[in-house]
């Protein structure tokens, strides 16, 4: 079996972020890149099943800038065999990532698509149904638990009301959640050969596919600022706070 | 043009959170329709009938449909699609599971998550866990749209007399099975509609400890919500989990204990009303967006919270 894993690189989960004051977007420059969290469970998922036997091969793709292929070697460095980078510029919508991945995985041919469930910079959530659905493949989105059985998946979804479990036919698209496992770290050996692991370049015109952005972005602010509350001394002030103040209980 | 919505119901009755998807989609164009798909979902389709909102129901009735499996929905949808310019449904694990299948076989470019209705194509809606606000114009001719349900009051539901037509199933997807759906069930106000949350996160350090806050919603009618870090330990089960990941969570009193307050979790509880912080470190993050912060350490100030809330004649459910 071969799974292909997609990978996002974004601003770290830990950066406060800064909207730019012209309000064209948030300031990029300089600040710590890394890749998407639940990317990370996708790589992580995948190399565990490559170990488990069930899997031969996993190849990591990311679409973006040059500098996008960090992500591809972290992938590589935790267990992915060889790496994809579509190069792009500018905003590509979940939608034109999609039609990407499909020409990918039409060359690739792989039996399961892995990805984490949302990126935390657009929050998203699409491109791994939107895969699915033009792929024509079954999706099971917001995985916590996997258990690959004969030419099927079962897997358990984290959902609103707690959890499902369906089982989708291979070949399958899979979105990860947090939850599903712990992602591993690189040592530094694994960093020094994923170096030498092969990175396939492809430019994203070279695919016959309108990847132009529909949705047109007028302009980014800052979110109202809360005013500054008061610290009590004492859980009797809190509540007489609640009670009188507040008026919420 | 119209909007179609795309109703969650559990075969009996109408989710709550369609109910503010109809607030907003009936903002976007008051010609609203809703695609009721469901097995002997009647209920639904009349209950839907009667939102003064709606003008039109239309209710897709079999088998195949007791469960909601996104690849049996799309086909339906796509099926009845075609008169409408926008597409929307609320942005919860329901909507955010279906509609990109929807938008994708439309070649749309799906507006996720909006917050709020600028015109019929311009909507506001969050990116980088609600630490920026986009305003966005989509120029796609067929729209579609996922709506974050808090930021909408709900619909109201009496009042209404729109028709109920029939509309077409199509065949069920042999690629995907249901196996099975646990359903915690509570008697507690749901997480995403309750007027009081009380979450605790790390800080709780067991899931038994949690029975200090269960006591605390018990007395307060209030929900239990969780940070990541709760859930991941195992206290206690995914559903409770606020954040970006998580539930969205505005209700109008929020006490957070605990919790330090990651921008994770702020995204999912920071448009609350009020916000009450219980933690023992001053410096938690946590304490910058609350209006009531007690540095204090949880395990003496949760029973004599409770105690304070017992002397009081009256609290408001």
């Amino acid at each position: 079996m071969k799974i292909l894993v997609a990978v996002k690189r974004v601003i770290d989960y830990n950066v406060q972020i800064r909207v730019k004051e012209d309000g064209s977007g948030v300031v990029t420059d300089n600040v710590k890149m890394s890749t998407n969290p639940p990317d990370d469970n996708a790589v992580e998922e995948a190399v565990k099943i490559k170990e488990s036997g069930k899997a031969k091969e996993i190849v990591a793709v990311t679409v973006g800038e040059e500098k996008a292929q960090e992500t591809v070697r972290k992938a590589l460095a935790v267990g992915a065999d060889r790496g994809i980078l579509v190069k792009a510029s500018g905003t590509i919508e979940p939608l034109a990532v999609a039609k990407i991945l499909q020409k990918i995985v039409e060359k690739e041919k792989p039996d399961l698509v892995f990805m984490g469930k949302q990126a935390i910079d657009d929050d998203c959530n699409q491109t791994g149904q939107m895969l699915a659905a033009i792929l024509n493949w079954p999706q099971a989105t917001f995985a916590s638990k996997i258990d690959v059985k004969e030419n099927v998946l079962e897997v358990t979804r984290e959902v609103d009301e707690g959890l499902e479990t369906i089982e989708v036919k291979i070949p399958s698209i899979v979105t990860c959640d947090l939850r599903l496992n712990e992602p591993r770290y690189a040592s530094l050996p694994n960093i020094m050969k994923a170096k030498k692991k092969p990175l396939e370049q492809i430019d994203a015109s070279e695919l016959g596919i309108d990847i132009k952005p529909r949705i047109e972005q007028i302009k980014v602010e800052e979110p109202p600022k809360r005013k500054a509350g008061i610290k009590v001394s004492s859980v009797e002030e809190l509540v007489q706070k609640l009670k009188n103040e507040a008026k919420v209980i | 043009m119209s909007v179609l919505l795309i109703a969650e119901h559990n075969n009996k009755e109408i989710k709550p959170f369609t109910l503010n998807a109809i607030t907003a989609a009936s903002q976007i164009n008051d010609d609203l329709h809703v695609l009721v798909i469901g097995k002997n979902a009647d209920p639904v389709a009349k209950s839907l009938s009667e939102v003064p909102n709606v003008k039109k129901v239309i209710h897709v009735d079999n088998d195949i449909y007791e469960n909601y499996i996104a690849e049996n929905y799309t086909p339906v949808i796509l099926k009845h699609a075609e008169n409408y310019s926008h597409i929307v449904c609320s942005a919860n694990t329901f909507g955010k599971n279906l509609m990109p299948r929807i938008a994708a076989l439309l070649d749309t470019s799906q507006v996720s998550d909006i917050i709020k209705v600028i015109s019929e194509d311009t909507f506001l809606r969050p990116i980088y866990a609600g630490n920026a606000f986009a305003t966005v114009k989509s120029t796609d001719k067929k729209k579609c749209v996922t709506i974050r349900p808090t930021s909408f009051d709900p619909a109201p539901t009496s009042g209404g007399s729109a028709e109920i037509v029939r509309g077409e199933n199509t065949d069920p997807s042999q690629n995907t099975k249901f196996v099975k759906k646990e359903e915690i069930k509570s008697d507690r106000p749901e997480l995403g509609t309750a007027r009081i949350v009380i979450s605790g996160g790390r800080g709780m350090q067991s899931g038994e400890n949690f029975k200090l806050i269960t006591a605390i919603a018990d007395k307060l009618n209030a929900a239990i919500g969780a940070s990541r870090a709760a859930v991941d330990a195992g206290y206690i089960t995914n559903d409770h989990q606020v954040g970006q990941t998580g539930k969205v969570v505005v209700p109008d009193l929020y006490i957070a204990v605990g919790i330090s307050g990651a921008i994770q979790h702020l995204a999912g509880m920071k448009e609350s009303k009020v916000i009450v912080a219980i933690n023992k470190d001053g410096e938690a993050p946590i304490f910058s967006v609350a209006d009531y912060g007690l540095e204090a350490d949880l395990f003496d100030a949760l029973p004599k919270f409770l105690e304070e809330l017992n002397k009081l004649n009256t609290i408001q459910k």
